[in-house]
């Protein structure tokens, strides 16, 4: 490698030195979680051994000390995603709550029956599910943007359905299923533009790419911590103060209030209107050490380097006659590679590889309307990240090898 | 495939003809069981569907998409079945159940599932157990309904 020095970072990940079933660990699953570097570690055991105490509650040291660091990662991610104040980012369980966070406090509030809900056919299901709920119970309209044959969004439809005027446009910036990249800046716009508010799912985003949510123009955008080098058990969701003001709380109970009576209670200021109860102070402190790693390598250096290792996936894939699904178009692609051999099931493709040592994740990727709409049950996926280098490629290769030896599959050269 | 022995542990040549066979695969029309099951780890979807006359299980047939596993489990649970009255098939479903999640010993199975012993890989990869069981569970409702 050139500048970006994956060995160095590599080292900093204690779990990349394991054995799986007797081969190094080849981890390409990183869509679905990342793994830690010891700095995010060590932060969670420091913070136990030395600061516990729950916030926002005590005056004595330990629970100053715990305060402080909880909201530093607060005021770090506002920097990372530059968020206008950090106040406007709340931090929840994950994405998925995040999401209904916005089904909840906000669409309850402001949706009435008959109005639309703009989604599109790439989602992951937690940004279907929770508006199908809430199409049962309120009878809102939920409204889908095609997807083309090779992956990315039907934009003429897109517009079509705007000019119905949906109330809510929520959609995904990156698809974890197939690792489209959308033109996330054009359809905030083209939301905006139809008098929609607008949801943007970053999951696959913020670990990956750059975002300043200022000149973004979205009103609400969710993401985990998980998926970018931190702790589980953080979900973020930003939204735009006016909204978050105009919202009533999510869930009721401690931390959220101001003042209580038996009859009637006020509400805190945000964040912690939404944050109810003990929130997960420890994981949030954990998430700070994992920005500022991200931070110190940089998105741009980031997403070259698992761009690069996902296009040598790719060819390696196509050189077989694979089956590679996503757009053609190397511009809309991401580290994330979706595959099938033809012929074989993705669960017997993910056991075969992870007898190899590598981890690839098998399915449908909890995008089921996709999976259907592209005739496939599911897919294996192979996604990449900072850590990953050559030698994960190679043992890919290998996997790919084995499998097709084993199974004697003959595929048709070229078939895509 | 020679030397690929841990592969072959887990898929056994007799499962990999069992997936390739398609002398069960299908629909029984018009059928006395009908059921659907679902893998809810991968969403695979089995349809058992099946003949019954006086008291026995005449015909079984299953279709549906799915991994080696699953595929060959249910193959070899059709041909076990058939022919067997509906107590038998009963028992036999809950003896193969025994074997995969009891992790039941393969020398005490019924002689009618002599072939499943070839499933015994799939312990050592607890995810997978769920694709080997999807047939039988699946039937085993269409008992139950059947009952009821």
């Amino acid at each position: 490698m050139s500048r970006f020095d994956a060995a160095k970072y590599r080292a900093d990940f204690p779990i990349l030195k394991r054995l799986v079933r007797g081969k190094p660990l080849a981890y390409l699953d990183n869509a679905a979680t990342t793994q830690k570097p010891r700095v995010v570690i060590q932060s969670l055991v420091d913070f136990y051994e030395k600061h516990n105490a729950n916030v926002h509650r005590g005056v004595h040291t330990l629970s100053e000390e715990s305060t402080n660091m909880a909201e530093l990662t607060r005021t770090k991610l506002a920097a990372f995603v530059g968020a206008p104040k950090p106040q406007t980012l709340i931090f929840t369980r994950n994405a998925t709550e995040s999401l209904n966070l916005i089904a909840h406090a906000w669409a309850r509030k402001f949706l009435k029956a008959g109005d639309i809900v703009l989604s599109t056919e790439m989602e992951h299901h937690s940004n279907i599910v929770p508006w199908q709920l809430l199409a049962a119970e309120r009878g809102i309209k939920l409204e889908f943007v095609p997807v083309n044959l090779d992956g990315t969004l039907n934009m003429e439809k897109a517009k079509e359905l705007l000019a119905k005027g949906p109330k809510l446009f929520t959609f995904t910036a990156l698809s974890n299923a197939i690792g489209t990249v959308n033109p996330v800046l054009e359809l905030i716009k083209m939301g905006k533009a139809a008098g929609a508010v607008v949801s943007v799912d970053a999951c696959q985003w913020a670990p990956h790419k750059p975002m300043d949510l200022k000149t973004w123009g979205a009103d609400f955008v969710s993401f985990s911590a998980h998926k970018m080098l931190g702790p589980t058990g953080i979900g973020v969701l930003w939204g735009r103060e006016e909204l978050l003001e105009a919202m009533d709380p999510f869930l009721g109970g401690g931390d959220m209030i101001s003042r209580v009576t038996l009859e009637k209670s006020t509400w805190n200021e945000l964040p912690y209107k939404f944050e109810a109860g003990t929130p997960n102070f420890a994981d949030q402190v954990a998430f700070g050490p994992a920005l500022d790693y991200l931070s110190a390598v940089g998105l741009d250096n980031i997403a070259k380097h698992e761009n690069a290792l996902a296009d040598k996936t790719r060819a390696i894939l196509e050189a077989e006659g694979m089956t590679v699904l996503g757009p053609t178009d190397p511009a809309k692609r991401s580290g994330v590679v979706s595959f099938n051999v033809p012929g074989l099931h993705p669960h017997d493709v993910g056991t075969a590889f992870d007898l190899e040592g590598v981890a690839v994740r098998v399915g449908h990727h909890c995008c089921q309307p996709l999976m259907h709409l592209l005739q496939c049950g599911g897919t294996a996926r192979a996604s990449f990240y900072l850590y990953n280098d050559e030698s994960d490629v190679e043992a890919f290769g290998r996997a790919l090898k084995r499998t097709l030896e084993f199974f004697k599959v003959k595929p048709k050269a070229g078939v895509r | 495939m020679e030397g690929d022995a841990e592969l072959q542990d887990l898929y056994r040549e007799v499962l990999l003809d069992y997936f390739r066979s398609t002398t069960r695969k299908g629909k029984v029309d018009p059928a006395d069981l009908r059921a659907h099951g679902i893998n809810p780890v991968c969403g695979d979807e089995l349809e058992i569907t099946a003949e019954l006359k006086d008291g026995k299980v005449a015909k079984l047939r299953y279709a549906g998409h799915g991994c080696v596993i699953s595929q060959a489990s249910a193959a070899m649970m059709a041909e076990a079945l058939e022919g067997t009255d509906i107590p038998k098939a009963k028992s036999l479903v809950a003896a193969f159940k025994k074997l995969m999640l009891e992790n039941g010993d393969v020398a005490g199975l019924p002689p009618e599932l002599e072939q499943l012993a070839s499933l015994e890989g799939v312990r050592k990869f607890p995810l997978r157990v769920k694709c080997a069981t999807l047939g039988w569970n699946t039937v085993m409702q269409g008992f139950e309904v059947k009952k009821s």
